[in-house]
């Protein structure tokens, strides 16, 4: 999703699986691919560390710190509440 | 991959050593400087942060609005550091803090970070199984504190400014600074006055 | 392989939470891998990138910064910092 994200965004974390294509570096967790979330706060914009990784030209994207209900990833969880920064290119709306 | 990474690892950490200082890519006084600039930064520093927000509310809002700046303010060097963030814990909801994906850590205010921290059953508990993994540390949460885990995933760096733990009323920024540790700053323990 | 959380086989390991003392090269490859960063010689994503390249058995087997050195090594070859026929024969003066 391009454009600044306000908090209380609802958003998903693509259902995405580059490991499986190919040689690259994420920073997006397996377990959050798919998942809803609530944008909690814009923590910046930093350059894309999928690039950084191969020393490519990295352009700058936004960093979302995003809130998640952990029973909504694993049934047994334990714990309210899950935040992970995510860049901007990993999530749509939701 | 090249068979020659399997070789023994104090073996290539020696080639590669002589391999940088012959070509001019670092020097052995640039790492003998960085080790002691490395072995400089300890929970010290985080927990003098800590104490001086649990005195100074302008220094707390300062802190949890950019905690690299208020680390600054301490003399404590964060150049060429990542973003420091401060979580805050209140008498309803507690942070912990993990890096599931490698073992992103607020070295510039912790130091190097613990062996626990950098475990596969640290990282693949603390998003599943967080209460299960504090009692580990001793620490029993009760049920109605609400558990906010913190996956440090990309940027930015987590630290916990935990509650000012009760008994400590009139103390000094010292004697406060005394009480808080390592774990503390992380979100597994909470400061305890003994 | 590091893409660890919530994965189900660790959910059973208890966390070791004794302390455990640096050794001199864990500080020295930690100290190289700052001084790589700092000259814009390797940038930590390309560190992580490479430990991740690591196949899972050595990465279980390997400590923290025994995978590390893998890494700054792979990269120094990959870069052309230095070349694998230089790495040989500066591991042949280290036995």
């Amino acid at each position: 999703m391009s454009g600044l994200l306000s908090p209380g965004t609802k958003v998903r974390v693509r259902d995405d699986w580059p490991e499986t294509r190919g040689a690259c570096h994420i920073r997006t967790p397996h377990y959050l691919r798919g998942a809803e979330g609530v944008v909690e706060k814009h923590l910046g914009a930093f350059p894309n560390p999928e690039d950084l990784a191969f020393a490519r030209p990295a352009s700058r994207l936004n960093l979302y710190h995003v809130r998640f209900v952990p029973q909504a990833i694993w049934p047994d969880a334990g714990g309210e509440a899950l935040v992970v920064e995510l860049y901007e290119t990993w999530l749509e709306a939701a | 991959m090249s068979e020659v990474l399997e070789t023994p690892s104090d073996r290539l950490l020696a080639a590669v050593r002589q391999l940088l200082t012959d070509k001019g890519v670092v020097s052995r006084e640039e790492i003998f400087e960085r080790i002691q600039a490395t072995d400089a930064a300890t929970p010290a520093q985080g927990a003098r942060m800590v104490a001086k927000a649990w005195v100074d509310p302008a220094f707390r809002a300062r802190m949890l609005a950019d905690g690299a700046k208020a680390a600054e303010e301490l003399g404590i060097p964060m150049r060429g550091m990542p973003p420091l963030g401060v979580l805050e814990d209140t008498a309803d909801e507690h942070n912990l803090v993990v890096c599931t994906l490698c073992s992103c850590y607020p070295r510039a205010v912790l130091g190097y970070p613990p062996f626990w921290f950098k475990s596969a059953a640290y990282r693949a508990r603390a998003v599943r199984d967080p209460r299960g993994l504090l009692r580990e540390f001793g620490t029993e949460l009760p049920q109605a504190v609400k558990l906010r885990v913190v996956d440090s995933t990309a940027d930015y760096r987590w630290m916990v400014l935990p509650l000012r733990p009760a008994g400590t009323e009139g103390w000094s920024e010292e004697q406060l600074a005394a009480v808080v540790r390592e774990g503390d700053m992380i979100g597994v323990t909470f400061p305890k006055v003994s | 392989m590091h893409d660890m959380g919530g994965v189900s086989k660790f959910m059973c390991d208890a966390v070791d939470v004794e302390p455990h003392a640096l050794s001199a090269f864990d500080r020295e490859v930690d100290a190289i891998r700052q001084l790589l960063g700092a000259k814009k010689v390797m940038s930590v994503d390309e560190l992580r990138r490479g430990i991740e390249a690591i196949p899972e058995p050595d990465y279980l087997r390997l400590s923290y910064y025994q995978r590390w050195i893998r890494s700054i090594t792979d990269n120094m070859l990959a870069k052309g910092v230095f070349t694998e026929a230089e790495l040989l024969a500066a591991l042949e003066d280290t036995k």
